[in-house]
């Protein structure tokens, strides 16, 4: 049994400090408040002054309550049986099931060696054409959703998941809304997914640190699947709440703030859990969909800014369609040389001139005369928006390659695209 | 035999350390925490009374106060010595194939590999007599590693004037084995191995003289190399934001650049292109050589979620094997990628030591960290007349793409070329995102300077005309601005631009480009016959898809001579021949 503490002699936001010895960095304790039972995590050591954020919240400690230290890591339980379960933040049920305490694994551990990586090169299809022709997800990529509040972020996450063909689904909630968390439930539920996943859900009532264990324990989960050779998608929304609780510790820890209030190191923090999107040589791996909303649609925030540099691309949702210009998928080349021969082409030209087209919009608008081929560029925008961009479109990537060609052979002439002419000779739809 | 100094763990603070220490403290030294079985490697980076902060190169998760510290005397150094090349390295120079050997998937705090393997014989032949008079850094034999000769060279740390007391036979030698033995002119006398080691933060300077860097480095990159050249030894940063090809940029760079060696510092960013680089190195044939380019290349990586502060030193790593190869005379190239990352590194530790924070947050030594690491870049020319180059090319990740921040202004202070990439460009899928409106070089070109003029010129007065053309409209702009603009269209999109994934247009020689950049100053010199400004957008429309299936052909094969006449026939039909 270990021994329990209880000169708690200060408290801070959610921070308490009490006096204790042989305490390891980041060991997990107890803290015992009237009846209910805490978690917390050793975030500072000051020769007898040990530091702990408390996960459930300061509010009701009082300097006499017990703090017992557990003398390890914060870990988790894995395997077979989680699947189908619900878990808060910190691990424990929320279905009323079992508490699980097998095959415990210590959150949080040491990152893969590069060397022991595989080049990803499997393309994940969507039936999304945005994703599947334009910026292909690829097995064991990491790739967050750039959004705003109100978009359909959890919606479109959700269709990932359920159409995705993988072994195991890790949906991690942080500050989600009790709403959203049902809505993912029910619809997975209704297409037979429910089975091969597992939840961990810190809904935005409960107390605002709980939620920087989230993406840790579904990480840690999902690597030990992964190592077992499974294909695990994991799901993570909304890494913005994530990063604001790391900055109310590190605030609460008096850190210099580096840009608006957030601590110096998240970019290291964030790079931390979105590293763990692994291909294993040899085992499983772990792709990571993450829903980052952006304050005040704001790519430059740091949230959406250092998510950014560490992710390989990103979807950027707006106006419920998935936006060509700021969406990308960095690894699609790994995947869509391999696919069909014409997919690059399509890509990059119908990305070209639907750019073209946005700048005659902006012409229109200024009231200008439209030339033939601006005419030309605003019917094909049209169709472009209509057949390939919206959501509500569900193909496979063959079909909705030959819409592309119809597409452009409905408004251009093959010269007018710039195509390279022994493609257009194969491909060009002839009627 | 000096006694060891020890210490213990008083504070844990993330990565911060504070030992409390009997005797001395050597600012910088290496220290290790003994934590149970594991050993973690610190450095010594601000010493108050008896108190020694340390930064720890390792996670330090369950570390508790009253653990030992043992002090080793030693700055961070590096092993020098042949072997390196084809090797991954973390940024405290740990081989990670050798570590993956050991470990697994994972990687397993505080084991320390030797860099490089004492198993390995090398064949040397000795190049001084006994009595020779040599320095510090004079070649005494070599030995043949990969296809390069690897000069085993007098100790660094060594000064003045040093006589040969014995130097080895020619034959095989392992790295322990010593292979001369030197005096100095104190009359010491110091043995010399094949391998030697020298701390990571000073630079290399057993040189006769640096020199101004004049030669240009070719990277095959047409915008590059024709616009924004860098020289050999000189320095170039890449600034842009997230997503306008950076990486992509370096990587085709690293494989196609006209250098000796290149060095990968893949600083604080994503495993994944890491893991392309080693997996797709050992495949690709180097052109120039016909061997693997992973044998030209080493490289030090240090991923976003590895150690902080491995990544602050990983830099000096890479740069302080850069330096040593350029002391054989050989041309070094050295990519980090990103500095900014390296700059977060030190970000981060300064606030841990709770230092006054500068301009967001960055601490103020920052201009004088990134300008010391630009001058370690250079050619010099070394006491036997040889002359070595590094290169150093740094991309920079401003936070929001926003190029007023510290970083990338400290950056530019110091650079010898900028290429800013921006968001628009790589947007409208434009490869390299390098945007010409903004970037510069201070080096020479390989084309006419008169045609680079033109080049420039061209692109700025259309893009003016763009400008106008949104204000105005299309019907407002006179048919000669119209055909300007898009004459500078043209120019952009089939010179500036190149396919990545073409094989031949990804890479065009210096010799293809002096060609191109001249046929095509031609076509932006001469008037043609466009009646309206339909029938021009026709036109360079048109020939914008003639100039695309010959920049996908082979240079000077039967393709690229038909297409090249195809393309005459095309101008001659239009242009306008002046009289005279």
């Amino acid at each position: 049994m270990q021994k329990a503490y209880t000169n708690i002699i200060q408290i801070a936001g959610d921070v308490i400090t009490v006096e204790a010895q042989g305490v390891g960095y980041l060991d997990i304790a107890q803290i015992t408040c009237g009846r209910s039972v805490s978690l917390a995590q050793v975030i500072r050591i000051d020769s007898t002054k040990v530091s702990l954020q408390v996960f459930a919240g300061s509010r009701g400690i009082s300097t006499q309550d017990k703090v017992r230290f557990l003398g390890h890591p914060m870990r988790v339980a894995t395997g077979e049986n989680l699947l189908g379960r619900i878990f808060n933040g910190s691990g424990l049920p929320l279905d009323r099931g079992p508490i699980l305490s097998e095959n415990l694994t210590a959150i949080g551990a040491p990152s893969v060696n590069p060397v022991k990586r595989i080049i990803p090169n499997k393309i994940i299809r969507t039936g999304i054409p945005m994703i599947d022709v334009f910026n292909s997800l690829v097995e064991s990529q990491k790739l967050p959703v750039f959004s705003i509040a109100g978009e359909p972020y959890n919606e479109l996450l959700a269709r990932i998941a359920i159409q995705a063909e993988v072994d195991i689904i890790i949906l991690g909630g942080m500050g989600l809304k009790y709403d959203d968390f049902l809505f993912f439930r029910e619809t997975l539920n209704a297409h037979g997914a429910l089975s091969r996943c597992v939840f961990f859900i810190h809904t935005a009532s409960d107390p605002t640190v709980e939620c920087l264990l989230v993406p840790d324990i579904s990480l840690a989960v999902a690597e030990d699947f992964a190592l077992k050779g499974k294909r695990v998608l994991v799901l993570l929304t909304d890494m913005t709440n994530f990063a604001d609780s790391l900055k109310e510790i590190s605030i609460t820890m008096e850190q210099v703030p580096s840009n608006r209030g957030y601590p110096g190191d998240l970019y290291s923090q964030l790079a931390a859990r979105y590293e763990k999107a692994v291909d294993f040589e040899g085992a499983g791996s772990i792709t990571i969909l993450a829903a980052t909303t952006m304050p005040g649609d704001d790519v430059t925030h740091p949230v959406p800014d250092n998510t950014g540099y560490i992710t390989e691309g990103q979807f950027y949702l707006k106006s419920a369609v998935i936006e060509p210009f700021g969406s990308l998928s960095r690894l699609k080349q790994q995947v869509n040389g391999k696919t069909r021969p014409d997919h690059r082409t399509i890509m990059d030209t119908m990305i070209q001139l639907f750019a073209d087209y946005r700048q005659t919009l902006e012409k229109q608008s200024m009231g200008f005369q439209m030339s033939a081929w601006d005419k030309k560029l605003l019917k094909y925008g049209l169709f472009f928006e209509e057949k390939m961009m919206s959501l509500k479109v569900n193909i496979p990537l063959e079909k909705a390659l030959d819409l592309g060609w119809q597409i452009l052979a409905d408004c251009f002439s093959p010269e007018e695209t710039g195509i390279k002419l022994s493609i257009i000779e194969q491909f060009w739809p002839r009627d | 035999m000096e006694k060891k100094r020890t210490g213990s763990v008083i504070k844990v603070n993330a990565n911060m350390v504070t030992a409390q220490v009997e005797g001395n403290i050597i600012q910088n030294e290496v220290a290790y925490i003994i934590a149970g079985q594991e050993r973690l490697k610190a450095e010594v980076i601000r010493v108050r009374a008896n108190q020694a902060e340390m930064q720890v190169y390792e996670s330090t998760q369950g570390l508790k106060v009253g653990e030992p510290v043992e002090f080793s005397n030693q700055l961070l150094s590096v092993e020098l010595g042949p072997g390196l090349l084809g090797q991954i390295f973390d940024g405290l120079q740990n081989p990670l194939p050798a570590l993956a050997q050991k470990c697994g998937f994972f990687l397993k705090r505080g084991v320390y590999l030797e860099a490089l393997s004492n198993q390995a014989q090398w064949d040397f032949t000795p190049l001084v007599k006994t009595k020779d008079k040599v320095l510090a850094g004079s070649w005494l034999g070599f030995v043949p590693e990969k296809f390069f000769k690897h000069y085993i060279m007098a100790p660094f740390m060594l000064t003045g004037s040093l006589e040969v007391v014995s130097i080895a036979p020619a034959g095989k030698y392992n790295l322990k084995q010593p292979i001369a033995q030197l005096r100095d002119f104190a009359g010491h006398t110091h043995d010399v191995f094949l391998q030697q080691s020298w701390p990571v933060k000073i630079p290399i300077r057993a040189y006769a003289e640096k020199i101004r860097p004049h030669e240009p480095l070719v990277t095959k990159m047409r915008l590059i190399d024709s616009l924004f050249p860098v020289a050999r030894g000189g320095t170039y940063c890449i600034p842009g934001p997230f997503g306008a090809g950076k990486t992509v940029l370096q990587q085709l760079t690293s494989r196609h650049a006209e250098v000796d060696i290149v060095i990968i510092a893949a600083c604080g960013e994503r495993a994944g292109e890491v893991v392309e680089t080693l997996k797709t190195f050992p495949e690709l044939i180097d052109p120039r050589t016909d061997k693997p380019l992973i044998d030209r290349t080493v490289i030090i990586c240090n991923t976003s979620s590895m150690p902080v502060a491995a990544r602050e030193s990983s830099v000096y790593t890479a740069v302080t094997i850069a330096e040593y190869y350029r002391q054989m005379g050989l041309n070094i190239l050295l990519l980090a990628d990103s500095t900014s990352r390296w700059a977060q590194a030190m970000r981060e530790m300064s606030g841990r030591l709770e230092e006054i924070p500068g301009e967001e947050a960055f601490p103020a030594y920052l201009e004088s960290r990134i300008a010391s690491f630009y001058e370690r870049a250079g050619v010099v020319r070394l006491y036997g007349g040889a002359t070595g180059s590094v290169t150093i090319g740094g991309t920079v990740s401003p936070a929001g793409g926003n190029f007023e921040e510290p970083v990338t202004q400290a950056t530019l202070k110091v650079v010898g070329a900028f290429h800013g990439l921006s968001r628009e460009r790589s947007d409208a899928r434009k490869y390299p995102a390098i945007d010409p409106l903004i970037s510069w070089s201070k080096y020479k070109s390989i084309v006419d300077p008169k045609h680079q003029e033109k080049g420039r010129l061209i692109l700025q007065r259309s893009h003016e005309i763009a400008q106008m053309m949104k204000v105005i409209g299309e019907e407002g702009t006179s048919l000669n601005d119209y055909i300007e603009y898009l004459k500078g269209e043209f120019f952009d999109f089939i010179y500036l631009q190149q396919n990545a994934f073409d094989p031949v247009d990804e890479a065009t020689s210096q010799e293809r480009q002096v060609y191109l950049f001249a046929f095509i100053c031609d076509i932006l010199d001469s008037e043609y016959k466009l009646e309206n400004k339909e029938s021009a957008l026709h036109f360079f429309q048109a020939l914008r898809q003639l100039f695309r299936g010959w920049n996908s052909a082979e240079y000077n094969s039967k393709e690229f001579e038909e297409i090249e006449e195809k393309i005459t026939i095309f101008l001659e039909e239009k242009k306008i021949v002046k009289a005279g």
